[in-house]
């Protein structure tokens, strides 16, 4: 029997170590792109200061790409080492794609990176440009993949359960990937980091331009970014929906939290803009409603309906009760596979197997349980309201705010008045936190609002743990966080250094930046610290 | 065979093709790194040195990435069980891996000499401890590992960390490393001149010596080791989980294939002439052709290990009839033959470019090209 501590542990330490991955994935995203859109103005118009902007932004790029590739090493194992019962369980799906992942993107994202860099002066104009562009494609071809397997955990399809081997067998490839949860989610998630990318640059550039430095590159990034950004918002907005129609679908539970929908309501269902959802009373208090929106949203109809929480939870208890002869059939092909009673009985119901499991929990022998154990379980199916419901409403209200941002930002970029507008690059410069801050609440969204489940309605999350001690956890637990948290100083500091002293000095060419400055040549200082000749 | 069997087989083989890439190339970045220090006496020539694997590293880690995904894809009850079960050894693994990215990336964008000879430091353990962790998993295998199941499939460890750290299994981690050592002291010659080249010579001649010794060492020892025995099992290509299965032990039994099959013996030939053709083109001064030798070489030793342990892939000593093999353990047929067929499109195409970004980053790196490249680390 698995420690409920230990569960928590590592349900910590994913959620630690994959949140923290997230920083650094959404900005190499989509600053990829961006980095190859200027590096393309560049050669089809052959002018230099393109060059230097691509240049620049690439390093501020390097900063980052270093944490995403350390922290995404952890990911990798992660799965093995704290999550070993699901690994063996779903492993011949689930890793499929983790390992197409590292066949098909890192491969190319991380041998073209270093040409990116260091191919400058060995590679032609067109080479380099091609290499930019394959590291842009790798980032994304590396989403994708991601995405395929957590699509497979949000809404398990291709695959069936076998109860020989006793583990979950691939059934159809095609349906793995095309899975509707996975491709809605890659999309809204790759163009989450081209808004990310898109904020960062705009930022930047808007504080260089407060200060009236490098003007000539930060108002060209600028422009670039915010067009990039009106259209990247407009993404994922659109996408965002399309996301929750998919989860109204497959994931009744995490669509009800997220509206805390405690009870069913017939057509048109109002949508709680705001509420302060108590799970243990099972109502929302403080509700602010908009009358029929809930229906138009997600089933983009005023006359459907999606169940609420109440009736939700009475499904779970059926599905109990009719999953538990199919763990107890299961028990008795592991001592005898030739068991055709045992066979027959799981085959008629091993539908609900993954609810049989979740009772288990409570009722480890399972012939003697009680209605309370299944109510109890049957509790469980509902994930934590208010922390799905309120980072789904920091999520949109963010994405919203970013897209009014970047419209108006666009709108006097192009009228060549934006560096006027000194408060609209004061609200760019304090805006670069929020995509990050979006990205994560959205995470939150997905993985809590999938609780109990690892695979939505197949795994529960307290059985797919690793069997370690509570020891090995808090240590394993404090180790990456003290290395992440000195990380992350690290990061930071040379990132803000790094902006400080800004494109800085370049060669008439365009080469050459002024970092990193080797210890062996010293070159004379400038004598402006700040000072380029890019400002005149 | 039926094709359930075939394909188990064919990832069994790629699986080892796998970790010869991955020995091959994160070992030559693990050795530059381990001898960081003492092949560059001053920072220009720590730079030298960086940079020589700097447009390449990341690249290069992606076979231990790759690695860990396809065990996952593959085997998913060995990546399930042998990396829980390793789990102080994953982290220590994990947590020195992890400080290599930063190490490159930011050593050289602070010009201080604690901030450099810190992350140096950084560098150099992060270069030898995997190569010694991984050697010594490698040589645990052999003894079997502490795990079993229960009726679900849940898998227990029972062992300690440092019942991990026994004598075969630290003989083998230094194999390992020493011979990652001399992969990267090869990478050094082809990159580096005038002294660096030189020391990088002298740790070849060393560490080449080492290996040769341990390798054949390991051979005599696990004369006395007891051997795993699969006598009675649902059969190739069935099905089955690994509570299904008998196993015996017996002393020598490792030796068991090499006896079935003579050929084999092939394996720990290419192994020592491998390694002693890197020594001897290391001393002509011939490092590219060494560099081919030593890879050569690491085939030659994990071609070995592999045949000797085959059909088992992580043996249990709490309960050898629950050891794992390629039978027991596998992905379900249809994963892998979509896997085989991603592998054989992308692999080939993966060596491709990885000879072209070695090829347009060819030569030598000087202090004198570094003062020019300021992209350099
Ligand atoms: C810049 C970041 C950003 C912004 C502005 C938005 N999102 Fe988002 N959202 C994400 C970044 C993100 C994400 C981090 O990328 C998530 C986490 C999982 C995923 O697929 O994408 C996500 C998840 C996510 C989910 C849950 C997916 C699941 O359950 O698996 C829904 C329903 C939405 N989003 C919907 C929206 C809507 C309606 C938005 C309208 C404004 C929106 N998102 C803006
Ligand atoms: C990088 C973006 C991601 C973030 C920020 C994220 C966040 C989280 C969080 C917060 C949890 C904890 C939920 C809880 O315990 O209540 C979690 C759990 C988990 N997530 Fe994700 N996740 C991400 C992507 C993924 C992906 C792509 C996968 C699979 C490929 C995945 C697999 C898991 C697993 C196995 C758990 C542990 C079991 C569980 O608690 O449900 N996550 N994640
Ligand atoms: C939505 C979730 C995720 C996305 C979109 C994503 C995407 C990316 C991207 C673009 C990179 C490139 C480097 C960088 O980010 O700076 C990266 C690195 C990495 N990620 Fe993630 N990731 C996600 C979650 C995960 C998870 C759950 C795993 C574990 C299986 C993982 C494993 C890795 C690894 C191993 C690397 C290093 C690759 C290298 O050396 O280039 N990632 N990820």
């Amino acid at each position: 029997m698995i420690n409920g501590t230990v569960v928590d542990l590592s349900r910590a330490q994913f959620a630690a170590t994959a949140l923290y991955h997230f920083l650094f994935v959404p900005l190499t995203l989509g600053m990829s792109f961006l980095l190859a859109a200027m590096e393309t103005v560049y050669v089809t118009t052959g002018k230099p200061i393109y060059k230097q902007m691509a240049m620049f932004w690439g390093r501020l790029f390097m900063i980052n790409f270093a944490l995403g590739v350390a922290t995404g090493l952890t990911m990798e194992f992660q799965f093995g080492t704290n999550w070993s019962f699901y690994s063996s369980f779903v492993g011949d799906i689930f890793g499929a794609p983790l390992a197409i992942e590292g066949l098909m993107a890192f491969f190319m994202e991380s041998t073209f990176v270093g040409l990116m860099i260091f191919g400058w002066g060995r590679l032609r104009k067109g080479q380099h440009l091609a290499v930019t562009w394959l590291v842009a494609l790798g980032s994304n071809l590396s989403a994708l993949w991601i995405l395929v397997a957590n699509g497979f955990m949000q809404d398990p399809k291709g695959a069936k359960f076998d109860p020989v081997t006793m583990r979950m067998h691939l059934t159809s490839f095609q349906q793995l990937i095309f899975s509707p949860d996975a491709q809605s989610k890659f999309v809204h998630t790759s163009i989450a980091g081209y808004v990310t990318g898109a904020m960062f640059i705009a930022g930047i550039s808007a504080f260089y331009m407060l200060r009236n430095r490098h003007m000539d590159i930060a108002k060209r990034s600028f422009r670039i970014a915010v067009l990039f950004g009106v259209l990247a918002t407009i993404g994922v907005v659109t996408l965002g929906d399309a996301l929750g129609f998919v989860d109204a679908q497959a994931q009744p539970t995490k669509l009800a939290a997220m509206e805390g929908l405690w009870k069913s309501t017939p057509a048109p269902m109002a949508f709680n803009l705001i509420a302060f959802p108590e799970q243990a009373k099972q109502k929302d208090v403080g509700a602010v409603r908009v009358p029929m929106l809930l229906s138009l949203l997600v089933t983009h109809s005023l006359s459907g309906t999606v169940p609420g929480i109440n009736t939700l939870e009475q499904q779970a208890a059926q599905k109990i009760r009719n999953g538990i002869p199919a763990v107890e059939a299961l028990k008795a092909l592991s001592r005898d596979p030739q068991d055709a009673a045992a066979m027959a009985q799981f085959r008629a119901h091993r539908a609900d197997l993954g609810y049989g499991f979740l009772v288990q929990r409570y009722a480890p022998r399972l012939s003697q349980v009680t209605p309370a154990q299944i109510e109890r379980a049957a509790k469980d199916t509902v994930p934590p309201v208010a922390a799905v419901f309120w980072s789904f409403r920091i999520m949109v209200a963010l994405g919203l705010m970013m897209m009014a941002f970047f419209v108006l930002a666009t709108l006097y970029s192009l009228r060549n008045r934006i560096q006027n507008k000194k408060w609209i690059l004061k609200v760019a410069v304090w805006m670069i936190p929020v995509p990050f801050l979006a990205n994560e609440a959205g995470w939150l969204v997905a993985e809590l609002g999938r609780q109990p489940w690892t695979v939505y309605g197949v795994l529960p999350t307290w059985m797919s743990a690793s069997t370690h001690s509570v020891g090995y956890m808090v240590f394993s637990l404090i180790g990456f966080v003290t290395l992440y948290s000195i990380f992350i100083a690290i990061e930071m500091y040379l990132m803000i250094r790094a902006i400080r002293i800004g494109p800085g000095e370049y060669d008439d060419d365009g080469a050459a930046p002024l970092l990193p400055r080797p210890m062996l040549a010293p070159r004379a200082q400038p004598a402006v610290p700040y000072g380029g000749n890019l400002e005149g | 065979m039926d094709t359930f069997a075939i394909t188990q087989v064919i990832w069994w083989l790629l699986l080892g093709v796998l970790l010869i890439g991955l020995a091959v190339m994160v070992g030559m970045d693990m050795g530059v790194g381990t001898i960081l220090r003492y092949v560059g006496r001053s920072d220009a020539e720590r730079r030298v040195a960086l940079n020589i694997i700097g447009p390449h590293w990341d690249g290069n880690q992606v076979w231990f990435i790759l690695g860990g995904g396809a065990i996952f894809a593959a085997f998913p009850l060995i990546y399930a069980t042998a990396f829980s079960g390793f789990y102080v050894v994953m982290l220590l693994l994990l947590w020195t891996m992890i400080l290599r990215p930063i190490g490159f990336e930011y050593r050289s964008r602070i010009e201080h000499r604690a901030w450099r000879n810190a992350w140096d430091w950084v560098l150099v353990v992060s270069g030898a401890v995997p190569m010694i962790v991984c050697g010594a998993a490698f040589g645990n295998l052999f003894q079997g590992v502490p795990f079993h199941f229960n009726w679900d499939l849940t898998s227990f460890y029972t062992g300690s960390f440092l019942g991990l750290l026994n004598p075969f299994a630290l003989m083998t981690g230094v194999l390992s490393l020493s011979l990652s050592v001399m992969m990267g002291s090869l990478t050094i010659m082809n990159g580096a001149e005038g002294q660096m080249y030189r020391r990088a010579r002298g740790v070849v001649q060393l560490a080449g010596a080492v290996a040769l010794v341990l390798f054949a060492l390991g051979g005599i020892w696990v004369h006395a080791l007891a051997g795993y025995q699969l006598v009675g099992s649902p059969g190739e290509g069935v099905a089955q989980t690994p509570l299904q299965q008998t196993v015996t032990l017996a002393p020598g039994a490792w030796l068991h294939n090499f006896a079935l099959d003579p050929l084999l013996w092939l394996l720990p030939l290419v192994g020592f002439a491998g390694i002693i053709g890197a020594l001897l083109a290391a001393r002509a001064g011939r490092s590219h052709v060494g560099w081919w030798c030593a890879a050569l070489g690491w085939a030659g030793v994990i071609g070995t290990a592999g045949s000797a342990l085959f059909p088992f892939m992580l043996p249990s000593s709490a309960d050898p009839s629950m050891s794992l093999t390629l039978w027991n353990s596998s992905s379900s047929e249809l994963t892998l033959l979509w896997m085989i067929g991603f592998t054989a499109v992308f692999v080939p195409l993966i060596l491709w470019y990885t000879s072209w970004a070695f090829w347009v980053m060819r030569g030598k790196v000087t202090p004198e090209s570094l003062a020019d490249d300021e992209h350099a680390y």
